[in-house]
């Protein structure tokens, strides 16, 4: 072993070298995948309109991410909306305006968390489904085989799921607003005693459609957002089974962290 | 063996002179790593040629060149006359459907069963009726010794030898002139390799396919080809009738054919 002074050409990185290192190899990744998903979903887009319209693998697309997420976004905003009218009747209670759980509920979830939610729970049960998928597809040259087969993998593969992501979150997301709703309602009238006319009429004073859409447009962006990340992320893997888990945890990172940017990005447009 | 080479050394029944696959001084580099240096290569029309060379000599990489999925740095790769090189995705896809691909590890899908796997070029590029895809599908499967029980199965139910046969019958169900194999043979036992090979020489013999195999299995190499091409470090070093290429002076060609005539 030998010792290197200070000076030495060969010393090892100091603390703030790696810092700035890591810092700069983490920005090169977010660029490059931004770009490589900006990329991706113009040629989405471009396959999404020339034919033949594969119908059939459209609406199994629909089905997976859409209908085999009725349950457990339906249980989530239940719940959701259950917490919140528990928390905030206890914070109201102090200036004695239980009367305003409803519509704090109401506006909350539209606005924000339904979509931010559904988005979320759309991420773990059917974006990580895409992206091993396709992942694994692309490692075990499934992906090459449709090439030599002449069939277009991005309009074969993604424009179903990308489609299916766009279409279904907003779906999911006035899901999302009706179950939790009906769980604050629950919580509100049934456990807390505010009187249902008082929660009803409350919640249709200050709800606006204009809310409702909001919620709904963030939806779309964020299930185009997440299934476009996910494809992404799964079409590329390369290196075998340690490769397509490697893509799929850096999806899901993707995925959660480009809901919150673009809920805030989309809040400020909105507002 | 002997007598297998005796007899299959520039046999191919429809083998014409003119070329089918013809490369013209390609070239690849991935990064800093030059993959292929100028490859020159014609593949007659009705022929079987097989590509040999060891691990990492670039074989998958030119073979990729062949059906378009990679893009030369420069060069021509000129199929039934047209190069293309230049071809745009649409004009690829005519192309392809020239081609039928059998893969090392069959790439069939895995969540498709052995008949939808097979029936699958069918139904993207034919009108046919579910009737005439299921007779088409039973008798490509039939050729290839499947019997119907198969038909019903997932990929991972079977063995490797089948998951080929499969591939096979995928490659060739809408009647390719060109038929890829890559790397056929690898990772199967000895008896499951001869009906392989049975399998190429059937193809090209029964469907009359120009035929391009790239291997690092001697013994395979040599009982299907009516020509052998050599790649070493990115270039063909020898290129003929296998018995040409058996007596080759070329290093590398001599110790690569040691590993299996030294010993047999």
């Amino acid at each position: 072993m030998t010792t290197q002074t200070p000076s030495s050409p060969n010393r090892e990185p100091g603390f703030l070298h790696q810092s700035v290192a890591s810092f700069g190899k983490g920005l090169i990744d977010v660029v490059s995948t931004l770009g490589g998903v900006a990329t991706l979903g113009l040629d989405v887009f471009r396959w999404a309109v020339r034919p033949p319209f594969r119908l059939t693998n459209l609406f199994a697309q629909l089905d997976f991410v859409g209908v085999g997420s009725i349950f457990i976004v339906g249980l989530t905003g239940t719940f959701t909306g259950m917490v919140f009218a528990l928390q905030t009747s206890t914070a109201f209670a102090l200036f004695d305006a239980e009367s305003l759980v409803g519509p704090t509920v109401a506006l909350t979830l539209t606005r924000e968390l339904a979509a931010v939610f559904s988005a979320l729970m759309v991420t773990m049960r059917a974006g990580s489904a895409m992206c091993t998928e396709l992942g694994t597809m692309r490692v075990t040259e499934q992906v090459d085989a449709l090439e030599t087969m002449a069939v277009n993998p991005v309009q074969y593969l993604l424009v179903p799921r990308v489609l299916a992501g766009l279409f279904m979150v907003p779906a999911l997301t006035m899901l999302f607003n009706t179950t939790g709703m009906a769980g604050s309602y629950l919580v509100a009238v049934g456990a807390l005693g505010i009187s249902p006319g008082t929660f009803l009429s409350r919640t249709q004073q200050w709800l606006a459609p204009a809310d409702i859409y909001e919620g709904l447009v963030k939806g779309a962006v964020f299930g185009l957002a997440v299934a476009l990340i996910c494809c992404f992320k799964g079409y590329n893997a390369s290196g075998g089974a340690k490769g397509v888990g490697q893509a799929t945890t850096e999806a899901m990172v993707a995925s959660a962290l480009s809901i919150f940017i673009l809920d805030f990005i989309l809040g400020l447009m909105w507002h | 063996m002997a007598a297998q080479e005796s007899t299959r050394a520039g046999s191919g029944p429809a083998a014409s002179t003119t070329p089918m696959i013809e490369i013209v001084d390609l070239h690849k580099t991935f990064g800093e790593t030059k993959v292929l240096t100028g490859i020159n290569l014609k593949v007659p029309a009705g022929s079987t040629c097989v590509i040999l060379g060891g691990s990492g000599s670039g074989k998958t990489v030119l073979m990729k060149h062949m059906i378009g999925l990679l893009k030369p740095d420069s060069g021509k790769v000129i199929i039934d006359g047209e190069d293309i090189v230049p071809m745009s995705v649409r004009g690829l896809q005519q192309v392809r459907n020239k081609f039928g691909m059998v893969f090392q590890a069959a790439a069939l899908f895995d969540s498709m069963t052995v008949f939808e796997n097979v029936a699958f070029p069918l139904r993207e590029h034919t009108k046919d009726s579910e009737d005439v895809i299921h007779q088409k599908v039973r008798a490509r499967l039939d050729l290839m010794g499947l019997k119907p029980a198969v038909e019903d199965k997932f990929p991972a139910d079977l063995s490797g030898g089948m998951r080929k046969r499969v591939g096979l019958a995928r490659a060739t169900i809408l009647g390719p002139k060109i038929v890829l194999y890559d790397e056929p043979t690898t990772g199967l036992d000895p008896i499951t390799t001869d009906y392989v090979d049975d399998m190429i020489l059937a193809a090209q013999k029964g469907l009359g396919v120009t035929s391009v195999v790239i291997s690092h299995d001697i013994a395979s190499a040599f009982n299907v080809a009516d020509q052998i091409a050599f790649l070493s470090k990115g270039v063909i070093v020898e290129n003929g009738p296998p018995d040409q290429v058996r007596e080759s002076q070329h290093p590398a060609v001599k110790v690569f054919l040691q590993t299996w005539f030294g010993k047999n």
